[in-house]
Formats: C-alpha cells, sequence, structure tokens
C-alpha cells in the first residue's frame, strides 16, 4: 500500500522567466509569503525588457528574495516539504539563474524539487484566491511576454493550448506602441490611462487573424481559429502615427491609445469566448500582467455575462510574474501525486504547456 | 579548512578540497569537470551532489564556499554563483569569490616550468575575443582580466583554451600559444587550491559579484533617444 498524499504540503516556489525575480511559499492553497523583486525599472530606457540586464538583476535579487519570503511566510527551509521553480516557457538566460538556484537548494535541503510550467502556473495560481477551480475550465493568459487560450481539463495533469500569438504578445504590441507614441515603458498602464481620454472608434486598427480563411468555422475551423497575431496591428499603428506626422498634423494619442486598446481587447476577448463556447469551457480564468488592463477587464466581463461563461480574475499580485504561482501549482501536483524533476533537468525556453512539470 | 569550490566560466566544474597544513597546500577530496560548455545548469548541482557524497561530507560542515566569479561567458557563469550563493544561505557558509582564470594560472606554475618574465592566461569570450589575464612569474596577478582580440595580448607565452583557438592570431603580435595547454580550461580543484593558498598567505579572496567585463549589449531604441520617462 503507498502512502498517503499530502494534503496541504508546505511548497517554495521561485520563478524568474522573465524581469521578475519571484520566490513563494503556500500551504496547499493558502499563500504564506509572495516576496517579487522586478528589474522593470532598469529596462525602461530601453523600452522593454532585455533579457541580459534581467538575468543579471536575478543573480542579485534571488538571495534577498528567498530571505524575504522566508521571513513573511515565518518558516524555514527545513520545514518546507517540497520547493518548485520554472523551468520554462521564458527567456532562456533568465530562467537558468532560478533553475540553478533552485537545484542548489534541492541539492541542500534534500527537499523534493518540480520543475514547474510557467503558463501553467499562471491557471493555477486562481487556487490561492476565489478556492479550487471548477471543472470545464479555460484559461486567458495575456502579458508582455504570453498570449495564449488553454482547456484546463486537469490542472496538475492535462492542460491543452488551444491558440497562442503568432508573432507579438499582446503586453509587447502595448509596449511597442507606447514607444511610437512617446508613451515611455511599461506601456500596459499608460495607454490604458490614456485612452480613457480617447475615442476607441476614431481609427479602424485592424483584428490579426480575424478574417475567415484564418478562423474557419466551429466544424472546420481554420489554421488559427484562436490564435493571435499583433505584429501587423503594431505596424497599422506606425503608419498612423506617420501619416500624422507627414503631413504636419498633432499626433491625436489618445484617439490612437483607445483605438489600439480597442483592437486588442476586442480580439482577445472575442477569440476566448469563442474558444469558450466551442470546447464546452463554462468558467474562464485571466491570468497575466495584462489581467490589470481596465478595458480587458470591462469588456471580457461582459462577454462572458451573455455568453453564460463565469469569469475568475485573480488579484493583480497574483497575475503578474511570481513565484506563489509556481509554489501552487506545484502543490496541486504534489497533492496529485506527481513525481519530482530532479536535479537533471534542462530550462526550457519554449516548454509546452502540455508539460505542466518535467 | 574543508572548501568546495565551484567553476562555471568555461566548462562547469566542482571540487572538494582541505587543507591541513599551514602553507595552504591542499588535498583534493573529490572534484568533478563537465567537457561541455553549455549544460552547466543541467550538470553541476547532481555533479555537487555526487562530491558529496563520495568525499563523505555534509554541506554543513564546510568552512567556505569558493565560487569563480570569471570571466566567462554570463549564462554559465551565473549558473555556477547563483549556485554558490544559494548553498551558502542554506547550508549558512559563507561564499567568497576568485577570479577563474587563477586556476589556469595555478596550473602553470603546479607543472613547474615558468618563465621569468611572466605568462598570460586567455580563455574564450566568444565573439573573436579572449577573456586574459597576465601574470609574474610567482603566479601573482600583474593585470587583467581584461576582454579583447586576441591580437592584442602582450607578448610572451600564453596558456589556456583560448590561446589554442587563436595560436596563429596571437603568432602576429609576438605572444604564443604554449602546445600542453592550449585545451586546458578553468577547473574548480585548481581555483580551490590558489584560493586556499591565498588564505594561508593572509590574502583576501574576491566577493561574488560576476566579472562580465562586457556591459549587457542593450542599445537604447531611436524612439527611446532623448525620451526621460
Amino acid at each position: 500500500m503507498s502512502a498517503p498524499l499530502p494534503t496541504a504540503p508546505l511548497v517554495l516556489g521561485i520563478e524568474s522567466s522573465c524581469d521578475e525575480t519571484g520566490v513563494g511559499i503556500v500551504r496547499g492553497t493558502e499563500l504564506l509569503a509572495n516576496a517579487v523583486s522586478s528589474s522593470m525599472e532598469e529596462h525602461v530606457r530601453f523600452g522593454g525588457v532585455i533579457p541580459e540586464i534581467a538575468s543579471r538583476a536575478h543573480l542579485d535579487a534571488f538571495v534577498p528574495t528567498l530571505r524575504s519570503a522566508l521571513d513573511t511566510a515565518g518558516v524555514t527551509l527545513e520545514e518546507v516539504d517540497a520547493l518548485a521553480v520554472t523551468s520554462g516557457p521564458g527567456l532562456s538566460g533568465a530562467l537558468m539563474v532560478g533553475v540553478a538556484a533552485a537545484k542548489a537548494l534541492a541539492l541542500a535541503t534534500g527537499k523534493p524539487l518540480y520543475a514547474i510550467n510557467h503558463l501553467v502556473a499562471h491557471v493555477g495560481v486562481g487556487v490561492l484566491d476565489g478556492g479550487d477551480l471548477p471543472e470545464n475550465l479555460g484559461a486567458l493568459l495575456v502579458s508582455g511576454g504570453h498570449t495564449e487560450i488553454l482547456k484546463v481539463d486537469a490542472l496538475a495533469s492535462d492542460v491543452t493550448l488551444l491558440g497562442a500569438t503568432i508573432d507579438d504578445a499582446a503586453g509587447e504590441a502595448y509596449d511597442k506602441v507606447a514607444r511610437l507614441l512617446g508613451l515611455g515603458y511599461p506601456g500596459g498602464p499608460v495607454i490604458d490611462r490614456i485612452a480613457k481620454d480617447g475615442n476607441p472608434k476614431a481609427i479602424r486598427f485592424p483584428r490579426g487573424l480575424t478574417m475567415p480563411k484564418f478562423t474557419g468555422t466551429a466544424e472546420a475551423p481554420g489554421r488559427h481559429r484562436y490564435d493571435f497575431s499583433f505584429s501587423g496591428l503594431k505596424t497599422a499603428v506606425a503608419r498612423c502615427v506617420e501619416q500624422y506626422r507627414a503631413r504636419g498634423e498633432e499626433i491625436p494619442v489618445a484617439d490612437i491609445a483607445a483605438s489600439f486598446q480597442e483592437a486588442v481587447v476586442d480580439v482577445v476577448t472575442s477569440k476566448a469566448v469563442l474558444a469558450c463556447r466551442e470546447h464546452g469551457m463554462s468558467t474562464l480564468l485571466l491570468g497575466g500582467g495584462v489581467a490589470a488592463n481596465s478595458r480587458l477587464r470591462e469588456l471580457l466581463a461582459a462577454r462572458c455575462a451573455s455568453a453564460g461563461i463565469a469569469l475568475r480574475v485573480p488579484r493583480p499580485g497574483l497575475c503578474t510574474d511570481n513565484g506563489a504561482m509556481v509554489a501552487a501549482l506545484a502543490a496541486q501536483v504534489v497533492m496529485a501525486g506527481g513525481r519530482p524533476s530532479g536535479l537533471r533537468f534542462a530550462a526550457d525556453s519554449g516548454q509546452p504547456v502540455t508539460a505542466i512539470t518535467l | 579548512m574543508l572548501i568546495l569550490a565551484i567553476d562555471t566560466s568555461a566548462i562547469a566544474s566542482a571540487a572538494l578540497l582541505r587543507s591541513t597544513r599551514t602553507d595552504g597546500a591542499a588535498e583534493v577530496l573529490a572534484s568533478f569537470a563537465s567537457t561541455e560548455t553549455n549544460t552547466h545548469a543541467e550538470v553541476l548541482a547532481p555533479a555537487i551532489q555526487g562530491l558529496l557524497t563520495e568525499a563523505g561530507v555534509a554541506g554543513t560542515g564546510l568552512d567556505r564556499i569558493v565560487a569563480g566569479v570569471g570571466p566567462g561567458p554570463f549564462t554559465g557563469l551565473r549558473v555556477g554563483i547563483a549556485t554558490a550563493r544559494t548553498l551558502g544561505f542554506a547550508w549558512n557558509v559563507p561564499v567568497d569569490g576568485a577570479m577563474s582564470l587563477d586556476a589556469i594560472a595555478w596550473d602553470v606554475l603546479a607543472a613547474g616550468e615558468v618563465p621569468a618574465e611572466g605568462f598570460t592566461v586567455a580563455i574564450d569570450a566568444r565573439r573573436r575575443e579572449l577573456y586574459w589575464a597576465r601574470y609574474g612569474a610567482d603566479g601573482s596577478l600583474a593585470e587583467g582580466p581584461r576582454v579583447s582580440v586576441p591580437g592584442s595580448l602582450p607578448a610572451g607565452p600564453v596558456y589556456g583554451a583560448g590561446a589554442g583557438l587563436y595560436a596563429d592570431r596571437l603568432a602576429q603580435s609576438g605572444a604564443a600559444a604554449v602546445e600542453r595547454f592550449r585545451d586546458r580550461q578553468p577547473t574548480a580543484a585548481s581555483l580551490g587550491a590558489a584560493a586556499l593558498r591565498q588564505l594561508a598567505r593572509g590574502g583576501q579572496l574576491l566577493g561574488t559579484t560576476p566579472l562580465y567585463l562586457r556591459e549587457s549589449d542593450a542599445k537604447v531604441p531611436a524612439a527611446m533617444q532623448g525620451h526621460t520617462p
């Protein structure tokens, strides 16, 4: 007879896939600590995340962030039941700092280590805010590095990618457009704010991959039915700005921001709801840093309500990249009897969502 | 004194060393060195675990951890330093740094035929450049570490894998790759031995800040120049 599975394991999770160094601690589905150190300020003058700068910052932030998380949770490393780390997807050099540190912790403490999928962790974090995740769950992840629609049949063992961006992530498009408009970095919050003073219908920007040849029908889906593309939208905004400049006219920044935002949010929400309807997903979880966007939340809430889909949005500190989400998913894996990953796995910058753990 | 040395400036390596004599002479209890230069994050932790088991040593029994702080390619270099710092935190053991090229300088001295005018140590810095440092005949650091094109190294013998890569280019500037050392990479066993002797002589080790020697390569995009956030 095998030993009973742990019911509320104490798990420490590490995240370093982009520009946030996160260490979170959970006990089962209870959040004990969520320490995050961001190198965002160092990327501001470049208008986007510079991988080498992010990696250098992870190295210096890791031990202080770990100490802070342990202090906040009031636990010691000896008390921890399991360790977890984001193994991918993400920036390769950045991932490797977290993976090396996590392996060192596992080696030093003898605790089992779980290599966790970053995208699925954005879903798993849902258990920390709002209780257990229901059946027939879908997830929409929108951030500076990701734009995906997932079907979550079992959090710890069965996740399918339904759609993803084929070029830029939505948050990346926000950053690039903010740069074009001289609004600084990061682009999401500032465009969201300025868009409130603009007319979202002033300029009709393209909605990527919405033509019938890409979407097809429910019975005969096209190749990109649930996929996104934002590079054409970014180019359209650039051309629009150039035209105003060429004519010597003042650039209507608020109208462009509002119209751009509407184009992003329209296509993201409509495809997410479409995927839910066609795959029997009755609850949609929103995650990623762009989940903080007011227009995205507003339109997604409205469209989900119309379609009879329940919407769950974890609080902002859990939507952006953090270590608690890694710990939360690993705790689910531990409780489901999943096997630890050992010390030999490699970081995988392109880890597919089907690889929930390595 | 019992130390764990780690270096990932080129290959990944780790070693457990003990010094019992006051002159800092060290005994290597167990050591590991990879052949690859791109598997650090995979191989290092299991290797250290293996060394501890092999030597029957507990991490908490270490007196120090010594990490090679480069110079070396960034991503791999960070794996060793992140590992060393985290092990130090978890075991509550102090962590020091040592300049990675010192490991090869140690090997040169150990080989016993040091030129009176001193010598240069060089490893691959990629992008057709070398990380290098110049040492005196007694093995003391005289110049560097630096990163530059092979043609700008000082005249005289050059030891290490960097010399082997660019033997012809070195010859043009009066430097000469030493044949027996043309594949030699920094190893933790040699770095640890050099560090123990340094300590025995009352010297200081470095902090664990990486010696990147290069900026992060990022360029401010045209659209951001002149823009004050």
